[in-house]
């Protein structure tokens, strides 16, 4: 289900994500409170994410309302239990996060997001903004907060000739669902995925938990790249999680632990492809 | 976004936080007149600008009578000052702030941040104010303490009181510090702030407790619920290549190298920023040009980026997704036609329609050099900003 559906942006990609593989079956509602009744290219229009829910069976949501509805947005859909909800919106306010962050408190649903690509796993389903185009189903995962430099990652495989399990952004914003580490465990089920990439940017501490929990219980290589080795500290780069505060979340910290647990890394962002065909057996 | 310290102050004051009376002055005049206003004996005279570590760098001083403060005014207005947050050359004094003096009996230290780690807003404090807190923080973290707020009911009352505790407040003095302590939450959480210091906050000889320097910082995501923020901003704060930048929703920031840089997604563009490192040159600029760039956002990027005197080269890096290669290539060769394009131009396209975007490119006759991929982009920019074909 998509809500924001008769915005341009929602539209545009709910049309993409129809059109991509088994999309077609998939995408089977939209909301919008102002236009239930209404349909977008043969997709109902529903006021609320619970009617929904309740209307045709979607478990999952994708949101590209704007920025001050987004949170609510995603109250909505966590308050009507859905499964996951994957959220595009760029530009929600930190305020408004904590709050939805602190109501998803003991609640079942799983956020991928803000300020993110979104989930693909290519053969079947896109959820998201990335192309699907440059995918083809395979076995590696791929797991990144930003979205270009995932399409980068994703286009070095190719190259290679190595195809993707699933490709998960988690999203530039500092507060966020999903990190490396909640990805990283489930590629760790998946028995569709041999190794994975992992892509990460300087701020926070979500790719060193994400190693140390790797270290400790993971079954499958994992390679890495850390962007944001030349930002200047106190300097958001593009991303709002992307700073260097304090001096701490720097890229070579970063990278440092990483190889400490037995993540490959390289300095290279030219070089992620490679150095994931390295480790595979 | 950053404003100074006499508007964070005013903020303050209106939920409560205790600062010493001053007024925001931008003329010599208008400081000694302050001084008459403010009355008593002892003034200080304030440096506004958005950096820290001013005191350090000379733009704040005491004066004890009416003449010192016309003395020091003057001295301080306009000077270039330079702190280990300015860069070399230093920031442009345009603004005074004149407050009365304050009997200093300790100096402590109130933060205020987002936490990632909990995803809520953490509250620190130290016995160790004044003095830079990351120094503190390195040395003795042991003397820093941390309350982590609960958003569902605010900083408590027993919170407040045993972190005013711990940083050494005597209990006649606490309800005063719980009082900035709650008031300190509340602007913060209000306000949409990113980061508050009140740095030092201080205890007086009669026991008082009080702001002697604060910073707020915006979060910028909520601007669109904050029209005020217009009047608190100050554009000559800002690096004008920033500010002019902004004015065409790009996501710039100037840096120091000498090879412009133009990206879509902010991942990608400091990831380029990498590579040109690595491959041994200098990023001048991050830019990211977002996923909806049109012709004229790009003419637009590449005249910003050609103000820099020492730029030896640009490098387009693009991973078309939603943005296709056919349109960024129409607006690079739009661009370079429109502005003298002075240094050489390195273009790599790959993604939704890069056929299309790499046939325009090698129609347009333009001196363009043609990158495969991100290694080869890098390294090819790196030798062309050296003079190297």
């Amino acid at each position: 289900m998509t809500q924001g559906i008769t915005g341009k942006t929602g539209q545009f990609h709910t049309r993409a994500g129809k059109e991509y593989a088994h999309g077609r079956n998939c995408y089977v509602a939209g909301v919008n409170p102002k236009k239930p009744g209404e349909s977008f290219e043969g997709i109902p229009i529903f006021a609320t994410v619970k009617e929904a829910k309740g209307k045709t069976g979607a478990t999952v949501s994708v949101i590209y309302v704007p920025p001050p509805f987004a949170a609510a947005a995603i109250d909505e859909a966590v308050e009507a239990d859905r499964d996951l909800v994957i959220c595009i919106t760029e530009g929600i306010p930190v305020r408004d996060m904590i709050r939805t962050k602190y109501k998803m408190q003991g609640r079942r649903t799983r956020l991928v997001g803000p300020n993110c690509p979104g989930v693909i796993t290519p053969g079947e389903i896109k959820i998201g903004i990335m192309p699907g185009h440059i995918h083809k189903k395979g076995r590696v995962g791929v797991v990144s907060r930003s979205g270009t430099l995932t399409y980068e990652a994703v286009g070095q495989l190719m190259e290679l000739g190595l195809g993707q399990s699933s490709c998960v952004g988690t999203g530039g914003d500092p507060l966020n669902g999903l990190k490396h580490i909640d990805v990283l465990k489930m590629f760790n089920d998946d028995p569709e995925t041999d190794a994975v990439i992992m892509v990460g940017e300087i701020g926070g501490s979500d790719e060193e938990n994400a190693a140390r929990w790797v270290k400790a219980n993971m079954r499958k290589p994992v390679v890495g790249f850390i962007a944001g080795v030349t930002a200047p500290p106190g300097k958001r780069m593009g991303h709002a999680g992307a700073i260097i505060s304090g001096g701490k979340g720097t890229a070579q910290e970063k990278l440092a632990v990483m190889e400490e647990c037995g993540i490959k890394v390289t300095k290279n962002p030219a070089e992620m492809g490679k150095l994931l065909k390295s480790v595979l057996k | 976004m950053k404003i100074h310290e006499y508007q964070a102050k005013e903020i303050l004051r209106n939920y409560g936080v205790a600062t010493p009376r001053g007024v925001a002055c931008f003329s010599v005049e208008e400081a000694v007149k302050a001084t008459r206003e403010l009355g008593g004996k002892v003034w200080v005279v304030k440096a506004q600008i958005h950096a820290g570590g001013r005191g350090k760098g000379g733009g704040v001083k005491v004066a004890k009578s009416e003449s010192e403060v016309r003395e020091w005014a003057g001295k301080i207005l306009g000077m270039m000052l330079k702190t280990h947050q300015t860069g070399p050359g230093g920031q442009k004094v345009r603004r005074l702030l004149v407050e009365e003096g304050a009997d200093i009996r300790k100096e402590l230290y109130l933060g205020m941040v987002v936490d990632r780690g909990t995803q809520r807003v953490a509250l620190m404090a130290s016995s160790e104010g004044g003095m830079d807190i990351e120094e503190v923080a390195a040395t003795t973290p042991e003397k820093i303490h941390k309350v982590i707020v609960d958003p569902g009911t605010g900083l408590r009352d027993a919170e407040a009181d045993g972190i005013a505790a711990k940083i050494g407040i005597p209990s006649a003095s606490v309800p005063q510090a719980r009082t900035i302590l709650k008031g300190l939450y509340k602007a913060f959480d209000e306000t949409d702030s990113s980061l508050a210091e009140i740095n030092p906050l201080i205890l007086t000889g009669n026991g008082s407790v009080v702001a002697l320097d604060a910073k707020i910082n915006f979060d910028d995501n909520a601007a669109f619920r904050h029209p005020e923020w217009q009047q608190l901003r100050d554009l000559d704060e800002e690096d004008p290549a920033e500010v002019e930048a902004s004015k065409y929703d790009l996501n710039y920031i100037q840096l120091d190298g000498d090879i412009g840089c133009l990206v879509n997604g902010a991942g990608l563009a400091m990831a380029t920023m990498d590579i040109i490192k690595l491959y041994g040159g200098a990023p001048a600029n991050f830019l990211d040009v977002g996923g909806g760039a049109t012709a004229e956002k790009v003419t637009e990027a590449f005249k910003i980026m050609l103000r820099i005197a020492h730029l030896k080269a640009i490098l387009v890096n693009i991973f078309g997704g939603i943005m296709k290669c056919d349109v960024i290539a129409a607006g690079v060769v739009a661009a370079a036609r429109q502005v003298s394009l002075r240094v050489p131009l390195v273009v790599r396209l790959e993604g939704t329609n890069v056929d299309l975007g790499k046939k325009i490119l090698a129609e347009s006759g333009l001196p363009i050099i043609s990158a495969n991929n991100m290694a080869d982009a890098g390294q090819k920019v790196v030798a062309a900003s050296k003079g190297k074909p």
